[in-house]
């Protein structure tokens, strides 16, 4: 090693914290601008919605016209009104339940990969059952006994997603507890709760962004399903997987009704998958390096 | 006496090499167990009282009493939880409340259809991958090669029934009209014999797989490509073509079987809806419909089906890679 260095140094000197080298990827950037942007879209759209997202316009599956731009549904509401009020439901249970699982699943992880013992074993053993268990079942069999509530839904998405981001996130921090910044902080005494956070959490940023990137595009998949199955969102409300199963035998005559909640699903979940490419290959250049 | 002792480390090695398979293997009963008493427990929980459900708004409080009886409604829990699992065990599934049919009978019309759609979907799936893979690496980092990166990151994000609909309208409803956007199987026919029916399904399945694996194709075989043992065969004068496929493709394989497990995994849980976007009559379908007719053995029974596959796929996936890891240390303290 570097001559330079004392003993102290150089047992300190560590990858530097990954936070702003993942903002550096031109795809994590425009993952974030589109989810910013969307969002954006989701919020503002109720209001700037020209119709009642609930009142018939016209009749069913009219084709676009200077009244409704984008046409008209099955049951004669206009499309665009219902594209721009169809996104709220998703727009909050989606990230919401994404951060939960990536913020329970992480916490779960780094906590038992550095206490080990039996609590280690108790809990990882749990989060294999349920990963043993589909995840849209799970969420199936429980909205059918307690009816489709938001609250509901969010939770069952975290319990299906997080042992998914608990198994890789510990698989990330178990190498690290040899490293030399980790054994030196131990020697001194940090505590820890300490450790977990200075050393372990900075050190598993780039696995984290990913998990975080992909789950946010599962949990639209599972939520915008559920709707699409008929057991997420309920009508009239707007929801973009809930027009898709309304408007789907109007495929052939209105395809905006179906298409127009589509690209919006599209660019949701597009969104998540950028920001987890980019880490991904953040993490991969540096593991390269290493 | 030489013989014997080697007899011995053999035995040994054999238990010791069978002990994790066995730990996994009573892990999974164990894990399976929890998911019947979950599944158990949720259809039970289902709001709605069974022998009303048969009997009909009309029944008098005595015929619900002995209905309730003959059904074994009126025993503790765990009780009708052991009945259940024993029924299960011997083949007795009960009866669906819906058309009294034989819960058996309709589960084995599900179970072929949905392994049908599942088997030709994977079987299109893998080599569809090492070919795309491949051509991706050899391409690498060229104009293919992004576009086939851009459009694996959409595949792969988006949901099934985005796809599939995207596929509907541009093969059977909007664009063309070549194909069904609903798979018509009458009951008991084989869906070989509609093989247009199939297509649509098996392709929404087939696309994200297929841009999941042939990722993990592309990335092996660039690393194999890599290795010094490629580029003395390229040094001895090798062929491309021969390089590729007798000494690179080998190599690349190993590393997504445990993927292609987990893709099959991902095929089995993901029947439900992809099933239902087409009216294709299998498992994922007959649990839509079961659950809107509170049909509690059929909702039972496909949940458990559908479980027991994905979670057979899983252990495959995980022992695959368990495997590799444990050859990786091998070789690391080699």
């Amino acid at each position: 090693m570097e001559m330079t260095l004392t003993t102290h140094q150089w047992v300190r000197s560590r990858p530097v914290s990954g936070w702003w080298r993942l903002w550096a990827s031109t795809q994590v950037r425009w993952g974030v601008i589109l989810l910013v942007a969307m969002t954006v879209l989701v919020v503002i759209g109720p209001f700037v919605a020209p119709y009642d997202p609930a009142a018939p316009v016209g009749k069913p599956y009219a084709e676009p016209s200077a009244v409704a731009w984008l046409g008209t549904d099955n049951l004669g509401r206009d499309v665009l009104s219902r594209v721009l009020s169809g996104g709220v439901y998703l727009a909050w249970m989606a990230p919401v339940s994404a951060l939960l699982s990536v913020v329970i699943g992480a916490a779960v992880a780094l906590v038992t990969a550095y206490y080990r013992g039996w609590t280690d074993l108790v809990l990882m053993r749990s989060l294999d059952v349920l990963l043993a268990f589909p995840g849209i079942l799970l969420t199936l069999l429980c909205v059918s006994v307690f009816g489709p509530q938001p609250i509901l839904l969010v939770g069952l998405v975290v319990l299906t997603l997080m042992p998914g981001v608990a198994r890789v996130i510990r698989g990330a921090a178990i190498p690290l507890l040899d490293r030399e910044y980790v054994l030196w902080a131990k020697a001194v005494g940090t505590p820890g709760p300490v450790i977990i956070l200075r050393e372990l959490l900075p050190n598993v940023s780039s696995p984290l962004l990913v998990e975080l990137g992909l789950r946010l595009s599962w949990s639209v998949g599972i939520l915008s399903s559920m709707s699409f199955i008929g057991y997420g969102i309920q009508p009239p409300a707007a929801d973009w997987g809930l027009m898709v199963s309304e408007n789907g035998t109007g495929l052939g005559t209105q395809p905006y009704a179906v298409l127009a909640p589509i690209l919006m699903i599209i660019l949701y979940t597009i969104g998540g998958g950028l920001i987890a490419e980019g880490a991904a290959r953040v993490m991969a250049r540096t593991e390269g390096k290493a | 006496m030489t013989v014997d002792s080697q007899n011995d480390n053999a035995t040994i090695g054999i238990f010791a090499r069978l002990q994790p398979l066995l730990a996994r293997l009573l892990q999974g009963g164990l894990t399976l167990l929890a998911v019947s008493l979950l599944i158990f427990l949720a259809a039970r929980a289902l709001p709605g009282d069974v022998a009303n459900m048969i009997l009909g708004q009309s029944a008098t409080q005595e015929q619900l009493d002995l209905l309730r009886v003959q059904l074994g409604l009126d025993q503790p829990l765990w009780w009708q939880y052991l009945i259940w699992l024993g029924g299960i065990l011997r083949g007795d599934w009960g009866t669906s409340l819906s058309n009294g049919q034989p819960v058996a009978d309709l589960l084995a019309l599900g179970v072929r259809n949905s392994a049908t759609l599942s088997g030709v979907a994977l079987a299109v799936m893998l080599p569809l991958s090492l070919l795309v893979g491949v051509i991706a690496a050899q391409l690498r980092d060229g104009f293919v090669d992004k576009v086939f990166l851009g459009m694996s990151m959409v595949a792969n994000a988006v949901p099934d029934f985005v796809t599939g609909t995207v596929l509907v309208a541009l093969f059977a409803t909007t664009v063309l009209h070549v194909l069904p956007a609903v798979s018509f199987i009458p009951p008991g026919d084989s869906p070989f014999s509609y093989p247009d029916a199939l297509v649509l399904p098996a392709t929404t399945v087939i696309i994200p797989g297929v841009m999941y694996l042939a990722r993990l194709v592309r990335v092996a075989v660039i690393d194999v490509m890599a290795t010094e043992y490629i580029q003395t065969a390229e040094l001895k004068g090798l062929s491309p073509s021969r390089i590729l496929f007798r000494h690179a493709l080998p190599n690349a394989v190993a590393p997504i079987i445990p993927a292609a497990s987990l893709v099959a995994a991902f095929t089995v849980g993901g029947v439900v809806v992809v099933e239902y976007l087409f009216a294709y009559p299998g498992v994922g379908s007959a649990l839509v419909d079961a659950v809107t007719n509170r049909d509690l053995p059929v909702i039972q029974a496909n949940v458990l089906v559908i479980a027991s596959a994905y979670f057979i796929f899983n252990l495959i996936a995980d022992s695959f890679a368990q495997r590799d890891e444990a050859a990786g240390q091998r070789q690391s303290k080699a």
